[in-house]
């Protein structure tokens, strides 16, 4: 056992660097560090996609005859890991890490030859059509309704919690096409158009003040049955497939400890009379630093079985609720750190372009949205409670 | 990188589970409690035989060479059957420290018997008015024209009434006064001058106080060169700790184990207790506990050979972090068996008093957390 990197290990991370160091701009990083929502703008996340399609690095997890660069599961840590270093934008995950993979998965050659390019290019953008109003944890009780009509559905509902909605040009979405003898019968999978007649869209401002979220509105959307990935009615298998994608895709304990880092060096200056001096500030700074810790053996160990072929198991759960718990640690300590200068409230979108001076110092304007958003880390993607039922039915059979 | 174990790290491990499920039950612990020694020394003859006791100790005096890893698949083993053997008194820090700052004549004659099961040891290092802080040391050693003399009082001293050999921490002093060195010198369990009043420990095994008034050794008594022996004992600490957290992960796994099989047996409302989720979520969070924990053991044991600061935030880190999870999934395992855990009639009391002690022994959560913040932040490599 050793936590070293071999001699080609460590010439890949030397061409990462160098890959960022060419690729990455002032001005990208700076956005980056100033975006207080999850995701990056696209007009920055795009960019960033490009220069990684150049260097053929687009889409790190899909199969090399899909344009994925064949890494190693070492090779994909080291990567992930310089570029939360670096501070690399967000790309649009919801192309490359979730609708990817299932089209991949199960979509037909004409629609992988289609989709596939324009994920890795970056001239699609992508949303996800999985929430309804009334369909939240318990996602299989979905009411969104799509009716055969020649080679069209037509689709009438609704979707929330639509996360740039208002930037993609597609959307993938779980639809129901007939009732089954149980809710997750009769589900389909399909991909939708945003520019088609009767999608309309309504912002959702988050508590923090950013406008990520939406509800999407479908009255009599007409989608071509050729757009259904995989057998109607089977949905919900490729949606539950994505699902374990989204929560497991995750190598997260560098971002997490950027964030920290963050935190601490704001906890070390004079901007916040040096709060770090405080014991009960400082030992706090260690706990999460010690909780990342923990996080990174495990998705290093999780690596490591992935390297021999051995499933990890049911760990994926494990992972997406101690990166929400932690993440939202570190954004409580650092709304702790900043003092009274968590009472200034700047409504101005985006912080990296604001016309005016900013109440307080650009190095904190980000803390109290990011403590405030952050609160749905433990309720997007399957709510901690959630991954609690999986840990216990997945791994202790209860 | 590479965390999968090798073909002989499987056998290890394989061959500990199996000596401790066969040799390790109930009745056996119960019978320990009350012996006079705490531990059986045909036992210590089996682990002597069967490698165990030369595993890490260098291979030209004996040993098998092995790493903190190794040590703590064994540790871990041990864990799940309550060892109470002074494994971690006479290998992990008693030999590691002659393996460490002795001299050649020193190694030579102690750690072929430590292998061979012939000698025992321990550290005598912890003092009342020190509480945790490795740094502070009273107890005094007088260099004479013969050698040395030792005085002072030392608490916890791990399985000392067991050990032939006991390694105590002195402050040195010479004819100018006290120096700013500790040194560390190897007293007989029979020398006059030593007091040694054992007790039951927390958890298993035994304990004990020791008094020094002018204990007369000869000046080869004194481990190495004579040069401050603290960075020795803080490196040994650190492995014990690592050591001590891997030995609490299958503690806190057969608690979990045993809990989880109980929740699903155990029926209120006319349904297993498992049937509820408060119960089940319960259950999830002791397992998430218990898996942070054993990253945290293994990251302690993968850097025990790293620099020191680095190695001292990963051991520290790695306890408070062990610790605090070793309370909640000890307290939850009661919690969760009703009355029946509260008794000596089960045996979840008995593992969660070795995982109170575990969390004491060298300092609590709270302690590693502030030793942690104090050594500083980690520093992200260029």
């Amino acid at each position: 056992m050793d936590l070293s990197f071999n001699a080609e290990e460590r010439a890949f991370q030397d061409e990462v660097r160098g890959f960022i160091a060419k690729n990455l701009t002032e001005e990208m990083k700076r956005a980056t560090a100033l975006t207080p929502s999850v995701f990056s703008d696209p007009d920055i996340g795009k960019a960033w996609q490009r220069a990684l399609h150049r260097q053929g690095w687009g889409a790190p997890g899909w199969p090399v005859e899909y344009g994925g660069p064949d890494w190693t599961p070492a090779q994909r840590w080291i990567f992930e890991t310089e570029c939360a270093r670096a501070g690399v934008p967000n790309v649009n995950v919801m192309g490359v890490k979730m609708v990817g993979p299932v089209i991949i998965g199960f979509g037909s050659p004409e629609q992988k030859n289609f989709y596939l390019p324009r994920i890795l290019s970056g001239d699609d953008y992508w949303c996800q059509g999985y929430s309804e109003p009334g369909s939240g944890s318990d996602l299989s009780s979905l009411k969104t309704r799509a009716v055969r009509d020649g080679d069209d559905y037509i689709i009438n509902g609704t979707k929330i919690w639509t996360t740039h909605a208002h930037h993609a040009n597609r959307m993938f979405a779980l639809v129901r096409t007939s009732d089954g003898p149980r809710q997750q019968d009769g589900i389909s999978f399909i991909l939708i158009d945003m520019n088609t007649p009767g999608i309309t869209t309504r912002p959702i401002l988050t508590i923090g003040g950013d406008h990520e979220v939406n509800q999407v509105f479908f009255d009599d959307v007409r989608v071509p049955v050729a757009n259904r990935v995989g057998e109607e009615g089977k949905g919900w298998t490729y949606g539950k497939y994505l699902l374990e994608f989204e929560r497991g895709s995750g190598i997260a304990s560098a971002k997490l400890r950027e964030g920290l880092k963050a935190i601490a060096d704001l906890a070390e200056s004079d901007l916040t009379g040096r709060a770090i001096d405080s014991p009960d500030i400082a030992t706090r700074i260690s706990e999460v630093e010690v909780d990342i810790d923990a996080l990174e053996m495990t998705e290093l160990r999780v690596l490591s079985a992935l390297q021999t072929g051995q499933n990890p198991g049911a760990v994926s759960s494990i992972l997406k609720l101690r990166n929400s718990e932690i993440r939202q640690a570190v954004t409580r300590l650092g709304a702790d750190v900043i003092g009274h200068d968590a009472l200034a409230v700047e409504p101005m979108r985006p912080l990296y372009r604001l016309n005016h001076e900013p109440p307080i110092p650009e190095e904190m304007l980000t803390v109290i949205p990011e403590y405030l958003n952050g609160r749905a880390y433990t309720i997007f993607g399957g709510t901690s409670e959630i991954q609690r039922d999986i840990i216990a039915k997945m791994m202790l059979g209860i | 990188m590479d965390l999968n174990l090798s073909d002989e790290q499987r056998l290890l491990r394989e061959s500990a589970e199996r000596f401790v499920a066969e040799s390790y039950d109930a009745a056996h612990r119960r019978t320990m409690a009350s012996d006079p020694l705490g531990f059986s020394l045909a036992v210590w003859r089996q682990f002597a035989e069967l490698g165990w006791l030369a595993l890490p100790l260098p291979e030209e005096f004996g040993g098998l060479g092995g790493g903190a890893i190794d040590v703590g698949i064994l540790m871990e083993a041990f864990g799940r059957g309550l060892v109470s053997e002074p494994y971690v008194a006479t290998v992990v820090l008693g030999a590691a420290l002659i393996a460490r700052c002795g001299t050649t004549a020193q190694k030579q004659a102690s750690l072929p018997k430590v292998g061979d099961g012939s000698l025992k040891l321990t550290l005598a290092h912890s003092e009342r008015t020190a509480r945790f802080d490795l740094a502070k040391v009273a107890t005094s050693a007088n260099k004479t024209s013969q050698g040395w003399h030792l005085a002072g009082k030392k608490i916890a001293v791990l399985d000392g009434h067991a050990a032939d050999e006991i390694i105590v921490s002195a402050l040195m002093h010479d004819h100018h006064g006290p120096s700013e060195r500790i040194g560390l010198f190897v007293v007989p369990a029979a020398a006059p001058g030593l007091t040694i009043s054992d007790y039951a420990r927390l958890g298993g095994g035994r304990a004990c106080n020791i008094e020094l008034s002018d204990v007369q050794l000869p000046a080869d008594a004194l481990l190495g060169d004579g040069s401050d022996a603290l960075p020795a004992i803080e490196w040994a600490v650190d492995r014990a700790m690592a050591a001590l957290g891997a030995e609490a992960i299958g503690i806190m796994q057969t608690l979990l184990d045993t809990t989880l099989e109980y929740t699903k047996i155990r029926k209120q409302f006319g349904r297993p207790l498992s049937a509820n989720q408060v119960i089940r979520h319960r259950l999830a969070d002791m397992a998430m506990q218990v898996d942070e924990a054993r990253s945290m053991a293994l990251r302690a044991a993968l850097k025990a050979d790293a620099e020191p600061v680095e190695r001292a935030r990963a051991a520290s880190g790695a306890k408070a972090k062990i610790g605090k999870c070793a309370r909640f999934v000890g307290e939850q395992s009661i919690q969760l068996h009703g009355g029946m855990g509260v008794t000596e009639e089960l045996e979840v009391g008995a593992y969660f008093k070795r995982l109170v002690a575990f969390d004491t022994l060298f300092g609590g959560s709270s302690y590693h957390y502030a030793r942690h913040a104090q050594l500083g932040r980690t520093k992200v490599p260029a």
